[in-house]
């Protein structure tokens, strides 16, 4: 009985590994597109607007799932190959970036006027306004919607599964198939290691959250 | 010509100098289909204290807001030491400036505003020294001598790092004024600097702001609705109503003698 659950702690921590990369790997793609995407929508450039509106509205509009398969089964067709892990991380940096993008785009917009125009007033250039000004200000405010974002990402990492990546569902599923009678334990297994997966990214948000608005009312 | 409008003509009897710092030339501003500012002629000469007094909506915010590049002019010329600020010259035509433009000429404008508008994610100290060392390329160090004096000037010399959200509003807006000296722009602009103020606090702002004009220099602007302080501190005051100048000239002639009828009833509605 015992031998039977040991046995079972190699594959699920494979599992668990393949989760924490596919996880670690979208997570910083899927910020670096959600601020492209999201100052890309503010721009003075009516066609990188364009362009970013579309993207964003095709990727949030249509399931995480079909856009798996179609980067993974149907872009073979047209010459273009990923490997499951590299197809896996595209398609859930595009999906969620999509998603940050707004929050990105509505915290820039929150940022009351008056601070753009003390920037004016100073002759920052634009770009200095941005950075120095402006994005400092709207971080505070997008880090709930990031901590959000974050942890549903690394709960969709389980559809990777389904585009036969060896992740932790994955692995679970496979060694149910051979002990369905630990059905229960195995998803319980599954279940705590999503959480601690989890856990740390619950704490990181909070304690950006509180760091952000040190000295602030 | 014989059809000049009174109001247009008080307007023209104004001091009129050779080398104007600042020069609007038939100036108008609409936004969609209001007009704003219609058709404005105005000058101030280097170091002139300039009090722009009128009813809310006359355009003369909007007016301020022209020269700090913060509105486009629909047309008309703005002209800062006789450059255009919202053009430049392109084989003898004057079309519309870019950015690098608008940059060079701002470094001469500065401008304190009714909200204040500090950065609420920076220390009074760094609030003034980060367009010293960004805009200006000045040292850390030598940006931190210079807003300490300015701060020193204004008072808050104690307060270097305290963050805005822990200063009352007389203080905030003090910060904003030494924030803005620092830079040292050739024309100051301030718009209704006390209107967000609690009463007790405006006497604080305007000493500071009084202070700042006796030092001479400094050319201001300044939009107000304190009668009194307009009177002391300027060299001349400009009434507006309806996005024209209908009046202007010496503070004491404005004040005791007002021509346009328009003035004398906003005068004593003030007054009331």
């Amino acid at each position: 009985m015992i031998n039977t659950y040991i046995e079972m702690v190699p594959a699920l921590l494979n599992g668990a590994k393949i989760t924490i990369e596919v996880l670690v790997l979208s997570l910083i793609f899927t910020y670096i597109i959600a601020f492209i995407a999201g100052l890309g929508k503010l721009s003075k450039f009516r066609a990188i607007r364009v362009v970013c509106t579309i993207y964003i509205e095709i990727f949030r509009g249509t399931s995480l799932l079909v856009q798996l398969f179609w980067i993974y089964f149907v872009l073979p067709f047209f010459g273009i190959e990923f490997s499951a892990l590299t197809a896996g991380v595209i398609a859930m940096s595009l999906c969620y970036g999509a998603y940050a993008s707004e929050v990105v785009r509505g915290a820039i917009l929150s940022i009351p006027k008056g601070q753009t125009e003390a920037a004016i007033a100073l002759n920052m250039t634009p770009f200095q306004r941005m950075m120095k000004i402006i994005i400092p200000q709207a971080f505070k405010i997008m880090l709930p919607g990031f901590g959000n974002l974050s942890i549903e990402l690394m709960k969709g990492t389980s559809l990777v599964s389904l585009i036969t990546l060896g992740d932790l569902t994955y692995q679970s599923l496979t060694l149910r198939n051979t002990n369905v009678a630990h059905t229960t334990e195995i998803f319980v297994a599954l279940l705590v290691i999503y959480f601690i997966i989890a856990l740390p990214l619950i704490v990181l948000a909070r304690w950006l959250e509180r760091r952000a608005s040190l000295g602030r009312v | 010509m014989l059809a000049v409008r009174t109001e247009e003509f008080i307007g023209k009897n104004a001091v009129e100098t050779a080398n104007p710092l600042v020069a609007y030339k038939k100036v108008s501003k609409a936004f969609g289909e209001v007009k704003v500012i219609r058709d404005l002629d105005f000058n101030v000469s280097p170091g002139e204290k300039v009090a722009i007094i009128g009813p809310s909506g006359s355009g003369k915010t909007t007016l301020i807001r022209l020269l700090m590049t913060l509105e486009e002019p629909t047309s008309g010329v703005i002209e800062i030491n006789g450059e255009p600020l919202w053009h430049k010259e392109v084989k003898g035509k004057l079309v519309k400036a870019d950015e690098k433009h608008l940059h060079k000429m701002r470094g001469q404008i500065g401008m304190v505003f009714q909200q204040f508008n500090l950065f609420p994610h920076m220390t009074v100290l760094r609030n003034c020294t980060e367009a010293p060392v960004n805009v200006l390329g000045m040292s850390r160090k030598e940006a931190e001598e210079r807003a300490k004096a300015m701060l020193a000037k204004v008072g808050l010399e104690n307060k270097l790092d305290s963050y805005p959200a822990q200063l009352s509003g007389g203080q905030q807006q003090r910060v904003a004024i030494a924030r803005a000296l620092v830079m040292r722009p050739k024309v100051m602009l301030f718009d209704e600097p006390t209107s967000a103020l609690d009463p007790e606090l405006v006497g604080e702002v305007l000493d500071v702001i009084r202070e700042i004009a006796e030092e001479g220099e400094m050319a201001m602007i300044l939009v107000t609705h304190e009668m009194e302080f307009a009177k002391d501190v300027a060299d001349r005051i400009v009434f507006t109503d309806g996005g024209k100048i209908v009046e202007q000239g010496d503070p004491k002639e404005i004040f005791e003698n007002p021509k346009s009828e328009r003035l004398q009833s906003f005068l004593k509605r003030m007054r009331s």
